[in-house]
């Protein structure tokens, strides 16, 4: 078969054709795939709450509502973890736009008094080997069970309580200020009983 | 031929020095060279079989769009599938997957190989220099990985510290340097 002679219509109605073919194989990709993504989503996330949290016995993703941030137009997700109608833990997803490499996003879980029960990274583009080093028991276990109100977050460079991760320094101040931002939004912006 | 060629004697990576940014910026483990390395290879035989079926519907012209664009589905429908059933690696190799797209090795291929010939030979090609592609992405990945973190494919070998630097971005070009100076001196003895 000879090559198509490069005219108008056939340059046009060949690339038409090749469009066509491919965003409708994309449609049906997309439709297949929709369902998987959004429960790796979800897995994800539930993951992330659970290990935060206390024992619950509700669906705090359903549960889930906003906190607007003071001073901002963002806002905060919380995820109300109950057992028997009570509220033993809120997991907060929280960020910092400190990082060495932009927003560092965390799951922080709560206790109604406002101290912090265990914190999971959920993501973060910090140095691999240096600020990616937040996520290990050694850095982490600094904040638990700590309450913000009297536990200074900030690192003790800065006058706080937190031993910095070496040779990352913001990576950490990204990380305490993401905490206290949660106890911050969560204390003012009212939890839900 | 068609498909050996890919490995040693014209080997995207070591020899071509083609698609160095995944190459560079994705093997810190050898996992993530080997999801990278195998994604490449997917999408490369699959536009490799379509553009030498289509190759003379497509007026000369317009040749590049229309296989930018089948390309670009193939790489889609990788990055939907991945992030669907292999969650993880989706989140490590994050925004590389798309840049497949402009993966000089596909296109090249397309342009210098799959448009000139037919469908069985286009399956070979795509094949070998894919999984060349990967070998390099793995062997590079594997490097860095053992001496930056000790371990070899998610393995702690020793309980250890490894070499900071083989994990960063300079590690990438040095690992990579050594790799092909050492590639190349077998070449030539052999």
């Amino acid at each position: 078969m000879a090559q198509k002679e490069s005219t108008l219509f056939n340059m046009i109605s060949s690339l038409v054709v090749v469009t066509l073919i491919a965003s409708t194989a994309l449609g049906y990709v997309y439709e297949l795939t929709k369902g998987p993504i959004a429960e790796a989503k979800l897995a994800k996330k539930l993951k992330a709450i659970d290990e935060v949290v206390l024992e619950y016995n509700n669906k705090p993703v359903e549960e889930m509502y906003k906190i607007p941030i003071e001073g901002s137009a963002d806002s905060l997700e919380v995820y109300p973890a109950k057992k028997e109608g009570k509220l033993v833990a809120s997991a907060i997803r929280t960020y910092s736009p400190k990082g060495y490499g932009g927003n560092v996003w965390l799951m922080v879980g709560m206790l109604p008094d406002g101290s912090i029960h265990n914190i999971s990274v959920l993501e973060h583009h910090e140095t691999p080997g240096l600020g990616t080093k937040m996520a290990d028991d050694a850095f982490k276990n600094q904040f638990l069970g700590k309450n913000p109100a009297s536990f200074d977050l900030s690192v003790k460079k800065d006058g706080g309580n937190i031993d910095a991760l070496s040779g990352a320094t913001i990576s950490s101040r990204a990380f305490g200020h993401a905490a206290q931002l949660a106890f911050d939004t969560y204390m003012k912006g009212g939890k839900h009983e | 031929m068609n498909f050996s060629k890919g490995f040693f004697r014209e080997n995207p990576v070591f020899v071509q020095l083609l698609g160095m940014c995944p190459t560079l910026g994705v093997t810190s483990t050898a996992i993530n060279g080997l999801g990278m390395g195998l994604a490449t290879t997917f999408v490369l035989l699959m536009s490799n079989i379509s553009i030498s079926l289509v190759k003379n519907l497509i007026p000369d012209k317009v040749r590049i769009p229309a296989y930018i664009v089948i390309i670009a589905s193939f790489v889609t429908v990788v990055d939907l599938v991945m992030a669907g059933f292999l969650p993880a690696l989706h989140a490590q190799l994050g925004l590389f997957i798309p840049l497949i797209v402009v993966n000089c090795i596909v296109l090249g291929r397309a342009e210098a190989f799959a448009s000139k010939n037919g469908v069985a030979d286009s399956i070979f090609d795509g094949l070998g220099m894919g999984l060349g592609f990967a070998m390099a992405l793995t062997m590079l990945g594997s490097v860095r990985e053992l001496f930056g973190s000790l371990s070899l494919f998610g393995f702690k070998l020793v309980e250890a510290d490894g070499i900071l630097l083989f994990i960063l971005p300079p590690g990438a070009f040095i690992a990579l340097g050594f790799l092909i100076a050492f590639i190349n001196h077998f070449r030539k003895t052999a």
